[in-house]
């Protein structure tokens, strides 16, 4: 059996050590003073989803189309989209109002995940407090939306696999309606010169 | 809880909780089952990745879906981290509760901010992971990822041993702690109990072990065991789990495979398994963490019923007090280790 006192003493010593040790290894003073120096976030870091767009103007270059997958998807149902429609009321592309309710958010990151155009990504910006409950938690269309240029700075290896990613889509796109456009004129060439030369077994 | 004393002694006591009911089980009835992901990290919200990792076990299990190695080597990983920073925040927990708020718990702390750190890193979230998806998990490893947690737990035993040096010969934690509420295994048998405070009370079971889920047997680990079952084993079992969670991470870090991280045949928006039900168990760090699936071929569950370690091991409470003294009620309470997130759902 240990003489008494001697557990307490041992953990004295490690008290002491880690006291002593706040001073000269920076493993053991782990208090950040916060407001003066901030944590440098991980890459995969994430607060709250935010609208990409391309190029400079964001009602141009939104990338939203207002599928409206987010919205039905959201576990705690903090979205809210309404169609634009143009003046003859046929529905357009691209959402009137997109909405989401910070306060309701739970950072999930679902709806980045079910978007099949790229369009709704992870913020990393935590210090949204506010003093009221409404005004500022519910973020509009105009607060949404931050180009594609701001993703690349928050998110740089995510930002370029999704730009590779649409490169592909629209090369494919490309590739798929050159092939289109190839066909028609091909078979348009072949019906003029079916027109021109018809051929003998028809007669 | 509601403690009738006589003198100091405690001749009565109710626990009173479903302040933190949150109607999880009904929310994710109503809700599609990828959308159920997110709100299990709420349950048990110490340890999330277990709690992922317990619901897509049993959506798997309904669905016959297969899980790349990849994958489960990563829950693996995920899974005993998230072990080491429970049982080392309940090192820390459990001194708070014996009134030795400060030096332990912040030490504790400190560890565990760094596996949190690691869980940012690949999650994206501190402790709202929502990682894990039917057959596999969201995203692949970080670049470098791998190296962190490797240094992480090269350091690990060290700190294990600081904190031992610390707490475990400590003569006014031996006093507090040893004698203390015993259990009889058969006791903690018939009670239901699972988890550490079962092994405590010195019954060998260990659902790793037993079931064999994700690729546990091919890691070596044995199952810390308790002799008397009293608080001072409760607490000691926590101690030599965490090292043994040190362990199957060793292997596991060498022995990752690369491949894909997700089954590509599962679906996981729109996400239908086929009617039928099914439960999926997992050993999470509380005990025994179940999930009861129905599904109806539909779109979301059409029963959802969780089985919480916590609100089972705390059915016990009351029989673990009587007779006790009013001051070892708080290290009784801790010693079981329940987070009421999970109690209550």
């Amino acid at each position: 059996m240990n003489f008494p006192g001697i557990g307490l003493l041992k953990g004295f010593v490690v008290t002491a050590r880690n006291f002593l040790g706040s001073y000269v290894e920076k493993d053991r003073l782990t208090t950040r003073q916060y407001p003066e120096e901030r944590p440098k976030l991980p890459e995969n870091s994430r607060s709250f989803p935010f609208l990409v767009f391309d190029g400079e103007d964001p009602e141009a270059g939104m990338r939203c189309v207002a599928c409206k997958i987010c919205e039905k998807e959201c576990p705690p149902q903090c979205i809210y989209i309404i169609q634009d429609r143009d003046a003859a009321g046929k529905p357009l592309k691209r959402p009137r109002i997109f909405d989401i309710d910070i306060s309701v958010c739970m950072s999930c990151q679902i709806c980045v995940e079910v978007c099949p155009f790229e369009s709704i990504r992870m913020d990393t910006d935590y210090e949204l407090s506010s003093f009221d409950r409404f005004g500022s938690l519910v973020l509009d269309k105009s607060k949404l939306l931050k180009s594609n240029a701001y993703y690349h700075g928050i998110h740089p290896t995510e930002a370029s696999e999704t730009d590779a990613r649409i490169e592909a889509d629209r090369k494919k796109k490309e590739a798929a309606a050159a092939a289109k456009a190839e066909a028609a004129r091909k078979a348009t060439a072949e019906k003029a010169a079916k027109a021109a030369h018809p051929p003998e077994e028809t007669k | 809880m509601n403690v009738t004393l006589d003198g100091e002694t405690v001749v009565k006591l109710q626990p009173v909780f479903g302040y933190l009911h949150r109607n999880h089980e009904k929310i994710a009835e109503g809700n599609s089952w990828l959308a159920a992901v997110p709100y299990t990290d709420r349950l048990d919200y110490i340890c999330p990745l277990t709690n992922n990792w317990a619901y897509t076990l049993a959506v798997e299990t309904l669905a016959g879906l297969e899980v790349p190695e990849r994958a489960e080597y990563i829950r693996i990983i995920t899974a005993e981290l998230t072990r080491l920073q429970n049982h080392v925040a309940f090192m820390g927990f459990i001194l708070a509760d014996m009134g030795a708020w400060g030096s332990a718990l912040m030490y504790a702390f400190r560890e565990r901010e760094k596996i949190l750190d690691l869980f940012e890193a690949l999650t994206g979230a501190r402790m709202m992971c929502n990682y894990m998806r039917f057959g596999g998990c969201r995203c692949d490893l970080p670049s470098g990822w791998l190296e962190s947690a490797g240094q992480l737990v090269e350091g690990f035993p060290a700190f294990l041993d600081e904190m031992e040096a610390l707490l475990t010969g400590n003569e006014i934690l031996l006093a507090r702690l040893q004698g203390v509420a015993p259990l009889t295994p058969e006791r903690a048998i018939n009670g239901g109990l699972s988890g550490p405070i079962l092994r405590a009370a010195g019954v060998d079971y260990d659902i790793r072990k037993v079931d064999n889920y994700g690729l546990y047997s091919r890691f070596k680990f044995r199952v810390p065991r308790g002799r008397v079952g009293d608080c001072y084993d409760r607490f000691m079992i926590r101690v030599l789990e965490a090292r043994e969670s040190v362990e199957i991470l060793k292997q596991a870090l060498v022995g990752i495979p690369d491949g894909p991280v997700v089954n590509p045949k599962a679906k996981q928006r729109g996400f239908r398994p086929p009617a039928g039900e099914a439960y999926g168990r997992i050993e999470g760090p509380k005990g025994e963490l179940g999930f009861y699936l129905i599904s109806d071929g539909s779109d979301r569950p059409y029963r959802f019923r969780v089985r919480p370690p916590s609100l089972i091991n705390l059915t016990l409470l009351e029989e673990l007090c009587l007779g006790t003294k009013i001051a070892d009620v708080m290290v009784i309470l801790g010693s079981i280790d329940i987070v009421l997130g999970e109690v209550d759902r």
